[in-house]
């Protein structure tokens, strides 16, 4: 097992708000490594043996647990894809959260794909946190293509907070969901880009129970040359509800493509999405300026709240 | 306190130049509730724009406890001093009433600090402090909201633009109270109100008559009112909704 320096351990802050070891079960990867890891009588973790990557087995009726599994790469020139399945047992309330960090220092590419698919049992409650975050100075890009699979039997819920502000130069992510009946779905996604960076990311929900749900949010700025690509689609298969909704701030010289679909194959289907772009409201700045702030500490408060 | 100097404002519009301020000159004395009326389109609310340095004027002088505060930047005004309550409140997504209030106060507020300028305009702090400032406040709320970030602020002059623009009868009695409990509560503060509501002229020490750009009347509440009371300059609230 590695050892954490000092950047390994900023990194793990940033992304899991990890200042010590977490409580419950863990598993920390660093630099395509294992740095620590620790199971539960009810949450175990085994390293897959045919690629790379973890199987997480979360024992029916496991409740008020969490499990951590953030990831850092602070080489230069790191390139790697891993495959973690979790398997949730039923009626399980548990916290699960992931991420991935970036220092790239050198003029090598470094990049980090997770590929996570999730099978929640029946009436369990899972709540997901994923945060990517990109530091250091070095030419070589902060590379992640998340792919989240998500499978929810019947009754089960599923949150998940998806965070990306800060320093990634491409991300490519993409998010499939399958929800059977009384299942619910809620997303919420906050993106930053700036700089030249791209951000892709496609959610692709589909409702085939009845009574199942679906809420996909994502709030996102593009500041500097950035790009944005917000690509989701919900599809009822059966009596369900589905909204999707993607509100983005437009900065400098910033592009954004939205692109909400709904596809109703159910007359009982009943489905929503809004999206909208703009700049930020003038008198917003001018409220937030009468108030005593510089131009530039209210557009930060403006930004900060609507990512908030 | 204040004192404007030969101030003009002007837009082109359509290549056409329109004069809204023109050539004025006003005094507001310190620690006085000075209302500003007048018929609509006589340029009240571009002179409170003004005076928040919202607008810049074209020409003349801009004078605040006798600093020349023309060139001066919405900024610096606020930080001089000056608050401004705008007629239409502006919302906020994902900005809570907390943190406006703690915008506003410039420091980190206690809950109970927080809740006591809520309550000073009639909110039960409680179901307000952690609302978003958006779309889900109502009018006669964010107004309310709005005017309590004024208070907030420890400042000498405080603006309010038509304060009753916007909101229904209920939320206008509030109101009423609120800038009586304002007018009564002794602060050292400096109380500008555009507004042509009697009920708010009623609470005045010193009314303003602008009219076409420029100051038609001005003196002691008590001179002016009986005057303009009936005409446009001073509204019953029922005459205004019907």
């Amino acid at each position: 097992m590695q050892k954490m320096d000092e950047i390994q351990k900023r990194l793990f802050r940033e992304v899991a708000d990890l200042h010590k070891l977490p409580e419950g079960a863990y598993n920390l990867r660093a630099n395509g490594g294992l740095a620590g890891r620790r199971t539960t009588a009810n949450i175990d973790i085994q390293t897959k043996t045919e690629k790379s990557g973890i199987d997480i087995t979360i024992k029916p009726g496991t409740k008020g647990e969490s499990l951590h599994i953030p990831v850092v790469l602070s080489e230069s020139g790191i390139t790697e894809t891993v495959y973690n399945d979790f398997f949730v047992g039923d009626d399980c309330d548990v916290l699960i959260v992931a991420g991935c960090g970036i220092d790239n220092c050198g003029t090598q590419d470094s990049e980090h794909d997770g590929i996570h698919r999730f099978h929640i049992g029946k009436n369990s409650k899972v709540r997901y946190v994923e945060k990517h975050y990109g530091s250091g100075d070095g030419k070589g890009k902060r590379i992640l293509n998340p792919v989240t699979e998500v499978y929810m039997d019947e009754g089960s819920t599923m949150e998940m907070e998806m965070v990306q502000i800060k320093g990634v130069d491409s991300t490519e992510r993409t998010t499939l969901a399958e929800l059977k009946k009384d299942s619910k779905l809620v997303v919420r996604e906050r993106l930053m880009t700036h700089g030249d960076q791209s951000a892709l990311s496609i959610y692709k929900v589909e409702l085939n129970g009845d009574g199942s749900s679906a809420d996909v949010v994502s709030r996102s700025v593009a500041r500097d040359t950035s790009y944005q690509k917000f690509d989701a689609c919900i599809i009822g298969n059966a009596a369900c509800n589905g909204h999707t909704e993607c509100d983005s701030i437009i900065m400098d010289s910033g592009r954004i493509l939205a692109v909400p679909s709904l596809e109703a194959n159910n007359t009982e289907a009943m489905l929503v999405h809004e999206a909208a772009i703009g700049k930020i409201a003038g008198d917003q700045l001018i409220k937030l300026m009468s108030l005593g702030l510089t131009e530039q500490e209210a557009e930060e408060q403006i930004i900060n709240g609507f990512l908030k | 306190m204040l004192e404007l100097k030969n101030i003009s404002f002007s837009v082109n519009d359509d290549s056409e130049k329109t004069e809204i301020i023109k050539d004025l000159d006003l005094k507001i004395e310190k620690n006085k509730f000075t209302v500003i009326t007048g018929p609509n389109g006589g340029g009240k609310s571009t002179l409170a724009k003004l005076i928040a340095g919202i607008e810049k004027p074209t020409a003349g002088q801009i004078f605040f406890d006798g600093k020349d505060i023309t060139d001066m930047s919405i900024t610096d005004r606020a930080r001089l001093g000056i608050g401004f309550a705008f007629q239409q409140p502006v919302r906020f997504k994902g900005i809570s009433v907390l943190d406006l209030l703690k915008l506003a106060s410039g420091k980190e507020l206690s809950l109970d600090e927080a809740c006591s300028y809520l309550s000073e305009v009639g909110l039960c702090a409680r179901d307000y402090i952690n609302r978003e400032v958006n779309a889900s406040l109502s009018g006669g709320e964010l107004k309310r909201i709005e005017i309590a970030t004024v208070l907030a602020r420890d400042i000498k002059l405080a603006v309010f633009d038509e304060p009753e623009a916007g909101i229904d009868l209920w939320s206008f009695q509030n109101l009423i109270r609120i800038f009586e409990k304002m007018r009564s509560s002794g602060k050292d503060r400096t109380i500008i109100v555009i507004s042509h509501q009697e009920r708010i002229l009623n609470i005045a020490d010193d009314i303003i008559v602008l009219a076409d750009g420029r100051v038609q009347e001005q003196g002691a509440a008590d001179n002016i009112l009986p005057e303009i009371t009936g005409t446009e300059s001073a509204k019953s609230p029922c005459k205004k909704i019907m």
